[in-house]
Order: structure tokens, then sequence, then C-alpha cells
């Protein structure tokens, strides 16, 4: 094994859980996350040289995220937000009902199923999916969000508060649909 | 702006609830085999060789340049050797689906279980209850001493607890600080030298530093 090789796998390969976890829900597919995983850390040996130094995480997730939304748009699966139109989707509108009722909000996410939440969370357009990974499970800073998704950190603020209320939303009509209101 | 503290239900909801998608066994080694394939091909006259010639060149440069920095800033040798192996101890762990020979995150089993292979008795605690959770135990070798490997997990990262016993006091090291990216914390107390290793980052790794030196060594 090279040295190139030996330091490229000791700064890549711990965070492969997290290359795998960011592709998974991006793709929203084992075997395809699998693949296009094992791509990105190619691209990622390939391109080793130009990574210099530092935090290898936010560059490497950049890499899998880039060449999870390649695998999106070569499989002629743009819908799902990879055309992403900031204004359009910014001006969605999310009932107010559902976002003004903090305390039982409270008491549904404390009872909430793994699987509904799950299912909530692949259900969001995938440029507000992507930075809700990122922030929550990953607790990456705006600041690395930023470097992932390549967009000012305003607009990652702005698109994780959206997104955060675009899956409240979505949870919370869920359970009025499930008590029959 | 919607502030964290005031999307804490929904954010403590997604991360203790949602699915973490674990990378599937075999992915590893994958990548692992295709990077060394990709390697050679670097060298051969397929590539546009004197490119990659030039770049490994001034990345060469560039290492020396930081590698004599970091030792000469950085520490004496020894520390730097013994960072270097718990280091690749970590990263091996991590690497060949090798992390743990005693799976649990029960103390009364891990404990007993050093109990025939070391000659010495490692604290053994699960600190789930402040988010670390115990989840195995694996034998190690480091600084020339057999090691006491202890695996604890942080929201998906792992965390090495290396613990080794020191019988010369002037030989006991305390240090934190990264190396290769990695956060390293040492420090040793009543003859045993801890080296913790791990990719979370460097205020957790100290906090949990304090939590290990604050427990006792139960489950004895």
């Amino acid at each position: 094994m090279t040295d190139r090789t030996k330091r490229f796998e000791a700064a890549a390969l711990p965070h492969l859980d997290a290359a795998y976890n960011l592709a998974r829900w991006l793709l929203r597919d084992d075997q395809n996350a699998r693949d296009v995983v094992q791509e990105a850390y190619l691209r990622a040996f390939r391109f080793f040289d130009g990574f210099n130094g530092g935090d290898a995480r936010p560059w490497l997730m950049r890499i899998v995220r880039n060449a999870s939304y390649s695998w999106l748009h070569d499989s002629g699966r743009h819908a799902d937000g990879v055309e992403f139109d900031e204004d359009k989707h910014s001006q969605e509108q999310v009932s107010d009902s559902a976002l003004d009722r903090p305390n039982p909000e409270q008491a549904l996410l404390q009872k909430i199923e793994a699987a509904r939440l799950d299912a909530a969370i692949e259900d969001l357009p995938l440029a507000f999916r992507e930075v809700l990974i990122l922030r929550e499970m990953d607790e990456m800073s705006y600041d690395e969000i930023a470097q992932v998704v390549a967009i000012p950190v305003g607009t990652v603020m702005s698109r994780l508060a959206r997104a955060r209320a675009l899956l409240r939303a979505a949870l919370c009509q869920e359970r009025g649909e499930t008590n029959g209101r | 702006m919607v502030d964290d503290a005031e999307s804490g239900a929904l954010s403590a909801a997604i991360k203790r609830k949602a699915t973490r998608h674990a990378a599937p066994p075999g992915l590893r080694q994958g990548i692992h085999a295709a990077v060394a394939r990709a390697a050679p091909s670097e060298k051969s006259s397929g590539w546009p060789g004197w490119r990659w010639l030039q770049m490994a060149s001034t990345l060469a440069c560039a290492i020396l340049a930081s590698v004599l920095m970091t030792r000469i800033v950085l520490a004496p040798e020894d520390l730097v050797r013994v960072n270097d192996e718990v280091v690749a101890a970590h990263v091996r762990s991590l690497m060949v689906a090798h992390l743990e020979d005693i799976a649990s995150s029960d103390q009364h089993t891990v404990k007993p279980w050093f109990a025939g292979k070391l000659d010495f008795s490692p604290p053994v605690n699960d600190f789930a209850d402040q988010g670390f959770p115990l989840i195995g135990g694996r034998l190690d070798y480091i600084d020339k001493h057999f090691a006491a490997a202890l695996v604890y997990r942080r929201h998906g990262h792992v965390i090495n607890a290396f613990v080794w016993p020191v019988r010369d006091a002037d030989k006991a090291k305390a240090l934190s600080e990264t190396r290769d990216g990695f956060n390293l914390v040492a420090w040793s107390v009543s003859g045993l030298q801890f080296w913790l290793v791990s990719d979370v980052n460097s205020e957790e790794l100290r906090a949990f530093s304090q939590l290990l030196r604050g427990a006792k060594n139960s489950a004895q």
C-alpha cells in the first residue's frame, strides 16, 4: 500500500458511516447509496492531492453529496429538487395551524415512531433533506454545511428553518389524519 | 430565524429516532480494494504521468514541511510516536471490522473478559446516560505494552480509549491535541496511562476524559 493510499484511508475511512448515511438519505436506496459512496471515495482518492489538510469530513461529504446528485441527475430523477428553486420553495405555504401548536407538537414528537419520522424526512425535497441530515445527524456547523452544499451560510440557515417547518407540518398533519380529523 | 433552541424537540426526535444508515458490511473493504487498484495505475504511463509526478513532488514537500513542523512544535519524539500508534490502532479498528473482541454494553461482562488476558485491570464503565455508551472491548498493543481498548460511541462516532500500565512515573504522559484530523487526549492516574482517540470534536472528547477520570474503578 502506498503512503498516499494510507494517508487517504486514514483521512477518509473514519467518515464512511456519515458518508453512507448522507448518500442513503439522498438516494433513498441501499444499493445505489453503496455504489455512489464507493465511486465517491474513488473520486476523492484521485483528488486527494487537492485536499489541503484540516478536517476531511466536509471535503469528503461534499464529494459524496455531489456524486449523489450526479447519480440522481443521470438516472433522470431531477424532479426531486435537483433543479432547486429557492424562491419557489420558500413561498410554499405551510398551514399555520400546524405551526401554532407547540405543546401538542412536543408531545407528538416525544411519541413519534421512528418509521414515521423516517418517512417524513424522506418526503422532504432534496435540498431541505440534505441540510437537515447534515445538521441533525452529523452535527455539522452552518459553515461546514455551507461548504458541503456550496451555498452561503445564510441560505443554510433559511433552508434549515424551512426544512424543520415542513417536517413539523408533515408530522402534525399526519397525526391529524390518523386521529380522523 | 428559527433558532436551534426553539427546534429542540424536533432535533431531539431526529437525533434519537431517525435512522442512521451505517455503511453496509463489505463497503469498507470494497473501497479499500478499489483504492488499492487505482493507486498503481497513477504511476503507469496510461495517465498523464508527469503531471502526477509533479503534484506528488509538491505534495511530498508539503508533507515533509508539515512533518518537520509538527515534530518541532508539538512534542518530544515519543509522544509523537505513541500518538501515531494510537491513531493507527484506531483507524485499524475501524477498517478491518475488528472494533471489539467482546461486544457488550455491560461493564460487568467487559471487565471480567480482560481479567484473563491482561496483567492489570482497566476501569470499565458504561456512560450511556451521559451520551457515551460502552460498546465493547478489545486487546491492543501500544508503546510496547499490551493495552485494553475500550470502545465507546458518541453520536455514531467511535471513541477508542486505550489503557495500559506505566511502571515508571517518569514515563507517564499527558496531552490534548489533534493529529491527522483525530483528536487525542492522554493522562495517567494510579499507574495507568489513558489515551483517547476519536473523530468527535475536541470539546466532547475532553468532556469524555473528565467522565473517565471521575469514574470509580467499578465492577471490580
